[in-house]
């Protein structure tokens, strides 16, 4: 049966991207955030996850305000990277799992999770973005994805807890799929940062460290933390960091950290990076 | 065991939820209601998203800006790229920034002109850590924290 063995989360700032198109990972500015991403790369070429299940946010850029799903699912064959206004970023196309998708897609509906269904888009930065910060510049991406875009941009964005149960939903669909399969979760966007208005450039380092405490934990108390609280604390984009919801909730109640990294500033953003490995436990007797 | 944390909660009522937003200072959140009165112009940044789009717009912006439905104050905001009057009239900055990459600015640069520093500050602020979560929580908070002090320097 296919596995969630590991779930990774990070930021997916778009000059990162910039950086590695432009071979500037190593500079004073940027040294420093790729520095925290080393371990990790070197880590997923031992690891080799066969598909990895991407959620992210659409930057209007497949997404217009014509249509806003909460919740979709990409079950197509593979997604080109899109032009964001500069032209796409020169990194191979995405090559979905069409099965393993509209497998989670069915499952994922039964268990009351009405999902959309994308059968063709453009991924942005958003999905980009991660898969160069973990697998570097190759000549294809070494695993298959599994996009699953979630609306964190028109209120009311999923509440933390809706997002956290899908987790948890997509982990027994994972299990329930035949095909031996080794599948990581991440959950990208965040950390603290505001892009709007004149408290532009708020960040909060406390606050997103206690976040990060608060995934390690053997329990699921971030789940309850209100919409207003990441608007307030981590700025007006902070809220993406319910995203990582969805990939806490898929690991179980309790994790191991096997990495963790924090940085400030890139560009606009506080840089969040986190790796956690799901711990089996043991049944207690009846 | 009942854990009492996975006890069905109430719902959140839609009109507490959305009251919570007007009391962050200096944010404009999009709502449904600013994404209804912004629609247009979000639509059109998004528009930018194709060369052949940009190149019309750069050659004459008042003659692609009057192919919208968009008011004039909103031409006039668009026109004069004042993003906080933008998101006041529902743009959001995600379309927004189909905008400032057709004008060649980076988004941290384009960020800035929001804010009370050029960006050469602007730039120095996050370098230093970013505007603090301090003061910038709550504008009752700030009122009342404000009174205090008022009614402490009238003794």
């Amino acid at each position: 049966m296919a596995r969630i063995t590991a779930g990774v989360a990070s930021s997916h700032v778009p000059l990162l991207g910039v950086a590695v198109d432009q071979g500037k990972t190593r500079d004073d500015y940027f040294g420093p955030i790729f520095a925290g991403y080393d371990w990790t790369r070197e880590w997923e070429k031992r690891e080799k996850p066969d598909v990895v299940i991407l959620v992210y946010n659409d930057h209007a850029s497949a997404f217009d305000m014509k249509i806003v799903p909460t919740f979709a699912i990409g079950c197509g064959e593979r997604y080109k990277s899109a032009d964001e206004g500069w032209g796409p970023r020169p990194v191979p196309d995405v090559i979905g799992d069409p099965d393993l998708a509209w497998h989670i897609a069915q499952s994922l509906i039964l268990d009351e999770f009405d999902m959309t269904i994308i059968n063709e888009m453009d991924v942005d930065h958003g999905l980009t973005v991660p898969l160069s910060m973990m697998f570097g510049q190759p000549e294809a991406w070494p695993c298959k994805v599994v996009p699953l875009a979630v609306n964190v941009v028109t209120y009311p964005v999923p509440s933390g807890n809706r997002c956290w149960a899908l987790g948890e939903a997509i982990r027994r669909a994972v299990e329930s799929y035949p095909e031996d399969l080794n599948v990581q979760i991440w959950g990208t966007g965040g950390m603290s940062h505001q892009l709007q208005g004149p408290r532009a450039g708020l960040l909060n380092r406390e606050w997103d460290n206690k976040f990060l405490d608060m995934l390690e934990a053997d329990n699921d108390d971030a789940r309850w933390i209100p919409h207003i609280e990441y608007l307030r604390e981590t700025g007006s984009e902070g809220i993406e960091m319910v995203m990582w919801l969805i990939m806490r909730g898929a690991l179980g109640r309790k994790v191991k950290t096997v990495h963790r990294h924090y940085h400030i500033p890139c560009s606009n953003t506080a840089i969040g990076h986190i790796v956690l490995e799901p711990v089996e436990e043991e049944t207690a007797p009846a | 065991m009942t854990d009492a944390r996975n006890l069905p909660r109430p719902t959140q009522n839609i009109h507490e939820y959305l009251a919570e937003f007007d009391d962050i200072p200096g944010t404009r959140v999009y709502t449904a209601a600013r994404a209804r009165k912004g629609y247009h112009i979000n639509q059109f940044a998004m528009s930018l998203m194709k060369a052949e789009n940009r190149e019309r717009f750069k050659a004459d912006e008042k003659a692609y800006l009057d192919e919208w439905d968009i008011s004039d104050e909103g031409k006039a905001a668009l026109l004069a790229r004042d993003y906080n009057k933008l998101l006041d009239l529902g743009g959001n900055v995600y379309f927004l920034a189909k905008l400032f990459s057709t004008d060649g600015l980076s988004f941290a640069e384009a960020v800035s002109t929001m804010t009370e520093y050029t960006f050469p500050e602007y730039r120095e602020m996050m370098l230093r850590g970013g505007r603090s979560p301090e003061g910038n929580r709550s504008i009752k908070a700030n009122r009342a924290a404000a009174g205090a002090a008022d009614s402490k320097g009238a003794h």
